[in-house]
């Protein structure tokens, strides 16, 4: 058993679909599951804390890491396991880019401790509750003021990318780590070009767009072979890389982001905007707004999985509390 | 001196038009406000919503943008897509607590140095109002909750070695 390469897969703020995705290697997962041994794997396997603590510095082979950080405890498990393991991968969107965990990055804790537990249609609180980090002898991880992307906190070797990644790439990337034909460290585990380079519809994409209003895709049906684009749905194909299968474009909605922004490329929502806008159709300002009214939120639109990497990385004017 | 604030407006000048104002301003003597950084750009179509980012990210309390008016940009339309680009960017920027006179975008054509003045005048006198936007000295003390290790440590030939 021992002389198996030590894998590790962690989660931290994320929604469970990560996991999912090494699910959904299917068959394949027997393969993996033969060459390597999992020291670490919460959703699946029943390891702790201190399995990992035991182990000696750089035993692990690779550790993947999905989720944001947000907790204090995300923080320091992304640390010991940064220090166990010899190459670490930041994997899925919230541990590449923040995910959408950080569009909570344009609320203060304050304002998202009130929502949840007080204001949400849902919440029956008649006590008032609020969860405290520290009771009698009991203490919780401290819920941090920024949701943070894994390589805003450690050292992140390799990146990938997507909500969730898909299982080729994940599979692609596992054979390079046990074979040791790996890329150069920082790489992004996918394909350097945009989504509308592999696109199945690229062939309906105008040279020269004219968008009149930009259309909310669940107010209008979609012609499922026309460029989203030249149909006036805010897709973000142009900004965002390729590697997915294009799989909302072939499920007929237009592509979010997901995959992050190309090499070149250093604030996602900004290049967004930028190559979205630019084909507006109109040129006096009050037809310009107008076809911009479609997009009514344009940070969850263009940093919807990219905020905490985005160059202001949150709203800049909320309160910080004091430090824990 | 009082102890005034003096922004930092980081400023860029589409080469045509706004440029030449400001070199007219100059030639002309004008007095105005010493706080623009100009970037030429040979068109302010040239300008990326990423500059202006990295631009606030990096301290300037102000970004200003000056280009051709609409109809005489040298290269037919690149004023106006900046244009498209900079109503979108005023939102999302207003979204993001940044108030909108810190972002300001101007048609000045060369002739126009004394328009340019009044522009950089307006807007220092606006940001001196508002205060700094500090953006370094934020993303320093929302860090102070983390144990941030030093992330420039390049780890490649240690990858390298070990796997």
């Amino acid at each position: 058993m021992s002389e198996k390469p030590k894998i590790a897969f962690y989660w931290c703020a994320s929604c469970g679909g990560c996991e999912e995705s090494i699910v959904d290697l299917a068959e394949d997962i027997l393969e993996v599951a033969k060459l390597v041994e999992i020291v670490l794997w919460p959703v699946a396997m029943d390891f702790k804390r201190k399995d990992i603590e035991a182990l000696a510095d750089g035993e692990i082979v690779a550790t993947m890491i999905n989720g944001a950080i947000r907790t204090s405890e995300q923080e320091e498990m992304a640390h010991l396991l940064r220090r166990k393991s010899r190459v670490l991968i930041a994997y899925g969107s919230c541990a590449h880019t923040g995910g959408i965990p950080s569009l909570a990055n344009q609320f203060s804790r304050s304002e998202l401790m009130k929502y949840v537990y007080h204001d949400a249609p849902s919440v029956d609180n008649p006590e008032s509750i609020e969860p405290v980090s520290a009771y009698q002898s009991a203490t919780l991880p401290v819920f941090r003021d920024v949701v943070r992307s894994l390589d805003q906190v450690v050292s992140v070797d390799y990146t990938l990318p997507g909500c969730a990644p898909n299982p080729a790439l994940v599979l692609a990337a596992v054979r390079a780590l046990l074979s040791g034909d790996l890329p150069p460290k920082g790489s992004v585990l996918a394909p350097d070009v945009s989504l509308c380079d592999a696109c199945p519809r690229i062939g309906s994409k105008p040279t020269e767009l004219s968008i009149e209003a930009f259309k909310r895709a669940h107010l209008h049906p979609i012609d499922p072979d026309q460029c989203l684009l030249a149909q006036g749905f805010a897709c973000l194909g142009p900004a965002t890389r390729s590697g997915c299968g294009e799989r909302c474009i072939r499920a007929n909605m237009p592509c979010t982001g997901c995959f992050g922004p190309l090499s070149s490329v250093r604030d996602q929502g900004a290049k967004a905007l930028s190559a979205l806008t630019s084909a507006i159709g109109a040129d006096s300002e009050d037809e310009i707004d107008r076809a911009l009214d479609g997009i009514p939120d344009p940070v969850g639109t263009f940093y919807r999985y990219g905020l905490a990497k985005s160059m202001l990385r949150r709203k800049v004017d909320l309160a910080t509390t004091t430090k824990n | 001196m009082p102890n005034v604030f003096e922004p930092r407006i980081l400023a860029f000048f589409c080469n045509w038009c706004t440029y030449t104002a400001a070199d007219l301003a100059g030639v002309s003597r004008m007095k105005y406000a010493p706080t623009t950084r100009v970037v030429r750009v040979m068109c302010s179509g040239r300008v990326d919503p990423q500059f202006v980012l990295s631009a606030f990210a990096k301290g300037a309390d102000g970004v200003l943008i000056g280009g051709c008016h609409p109809g005489d940009c040298h290269y037919l339309e690149g004023n106006t897509k900046f244009l498209r680009r900079f109503r979108m960017l005023k939102r999302m920027l207003a979204d993001l607590g940044i108030e909108p006179e810190r972002l300001r975008l101007e048609w000045i054509s060369a002739s126009e140095g004394d328009r340019l003045r009044t522009v950089v005048n307006e807007m220092t006198e606006q940001i001196r109002a508002l205060g700094p936007l500090h953006m370094p000295a934020h993303f320093k003390e929302w860090d102070t909750e983390v144990l941030v290790e030093d992330l420039s440590h390049d780890r490649e030939e240690e990858v390298g070695e070990r796997v």
